[in-house]
């Protein structure tokens, strides 16, 4: 490791990564710091993005929400960030420990691009446009053009990630996910739900259980149909149940050290099934 | 080998001379300050046995990377007593509780406390639980642990 720079302005930032363009760009360090102790990795060029005041802003207005790319899961859980995207609030929950929550954040979630990654599905489910600044300016993508594979983003030399802006939906979200404990686990299936009551639309999107972090849409425009969204909105149990097996069949899981393909795809029906009855639950509609 | 770069731990500015910049927190306090208080177990976030504070906020000293916590006010173990010798009343709490066996979790534990209850002064079971969901202790079964908690936030409580 040749230097280190820690940006104390996004221009400083910029600067770096503009006269290193190889440079790894350091966040709170709970990914990148695991593979430097290990010696997997040995970057030449480092810049330090944590104290910079511009990524770790997030504002709320009354149809988005934009969330800078440096705000940690304890800035997610405990700001009003958590009333105005309750499920990121909940998928910040489930990540690590207190001391991890208090270094990880969004805009390292979304560089590492690990399918496990807990807040991507949250991205996905509500329509997040992920900001990007570079040599050519600034580019916006949703996440499937952002996450191109496991661990792979489309992220350019010289680019570092600003924020992510998502829908500010009238409907509960929900954030749930799989693992051996409530703490310090790496999701072995997660899947988070958005109900939009104006566009009369469910969103859901899955992690862990796939490459990237598909979207069910059949599932998504199927279930649409079968909610009665003028009568308190509401939804059968059996539709439930269909919506699961509908919503597995857009996982495409592998056998790992973590679970198998089998559970995963199991485990992913019942989350789906849980989470819209749960969002769908009675007040559903008055709490919107 | 790059310039010394300057850290200051517990109220000190230390200089870190011949040190390589991919070093972590954890190995910098240990190995080039002598700081043994602080744990070196996982190296990878899952133990918290190196938790220091950061600026105030509870951090696991192995996934920072020293150089970036130039400027910064680092609180390690050492530095959360009352005097060099004196202990604090989390300390005195984990002793007189029996919440120590092999100790090498308790650093860890003892910074998490610390923090805790500078936030949340009178903390229920859950929040003890929940504060303390990162630290990982293999001897105790935690139930001393918490009982510890407890005394030492009523101890906290009862102080003027």
């Amino acid at each position: 490791m040749s230097d280190v720079v820690v940006a104390r302005s996004l221009d400083e930032a910029q600067e770096a990564l503009a006269s290193h363009p190889d440079a790894t760009v350091l966040a709170g360090g709970t990914d990148l710091m695991v593979e430097i102790n290990r010696g997997l990795r040995r970057p030449r060029h480092v810049v330090g993005v944590a104290q910079v005041p511009e990524l770790r802003r997030w504002s709320v207005a009354d149809n988005r929400v934009v969330v800078g790319a440096g705000v940690t899961y304890t800035e997610m859980m405990t700001t009003p960030l958590a009333d105005a995207a309750p499920a990121l609030a909940q998928a910040a929950r489930t990540v690590g420990s207190p001391p991890i929550r208090n270094a990880g954040t969004l805009g390292g979630n979304l560089g590492t691009a690990s399918p496990a990654g807990d807040t991507l599905p949250v991205l996905a489910a509500l329509n997040a446009e992920i900001v990007v600044t570079g040599p050519d300016g600034e580019r916006r993508m949703g996440l499937d053009d952002f996450v191109v594979g496991v661990k792979q983003t489309s992220l350019r030399p010289g680019e570092l990630i600003v924020a992510a802006e998502l829908d500010r939906p009238t409907g509960r979200q929900e954030f749930l996910k799989i693992g051996p404990r409530n703490a310090m686990v790496i999701s072995m299936a997660g899947l988070a739900l958005v109900a939009d009551h104006d566009a009369r639309t469910v969103r859901c999107a899955l992690g862990a259980v796939a490459a990237g972090i598909p979207r069910a849409r059949e599932a998504e425009a199927w279930v649409a149909e079968r909610i009665d969204w003028d009568n308190g909105a509401s939804v059968d149990d059996g539709v439930a149940d269909e919506f699961g097996s509908r919503v597995a069949a857009a996982s495409s899981p592998i056998d790992d050290h973590r679970s198998t393909a089998a559970y995963r795809r199991h485990a992913v029906a019942v989350l789906a099934t849980r989470a819209l009855k749960r969002a769908f639950a009675e007040g559903g509609a008055d709490d919107a | 080998m790059p310039d010394p770069y300057s850290l200051r731990v517990n109220g000190v500015d230390c200089e870190v001379a011949d040190s390589d910049l991919a070093e972590s927190l954890l190995f910098v306090l240990r190995e080039r300050l002598g700081l043994t208080g602080t744990k070196n177990a996982c190296t990878e976030g899952e133990c918290s046995s190196c938790a220091v504070l950061i600026d105030g906020v509870l951090t696991c000293s192995c996934l920072v990377l020293a150089a970036t916590a130039a400027g910064q006010e680092i609180t390690t173990v050492e530095g959360l007593g009352d005097g060099r010798d004196e202990l604090s009343v989390v300390q005195e709490a984990f002793v007189h509780e029996g919440a120590v066996q092999c100790g090498f979790c308790t650093p860890g534990l003892i910074v998490a406390v610390h923090d805790l209850l500078e936030a949340n002064p009178d903390p229920s079971d859950g929040d003890v639980r929940e504060a303390l969901s990162g630290n990982l202790c293999r001897c105790t079964g935690y139930g001393r642990i918490l009982a510890a908690v407890h005394s030492a936030a009523s101890t906290k409580r009862s102080q003027p």
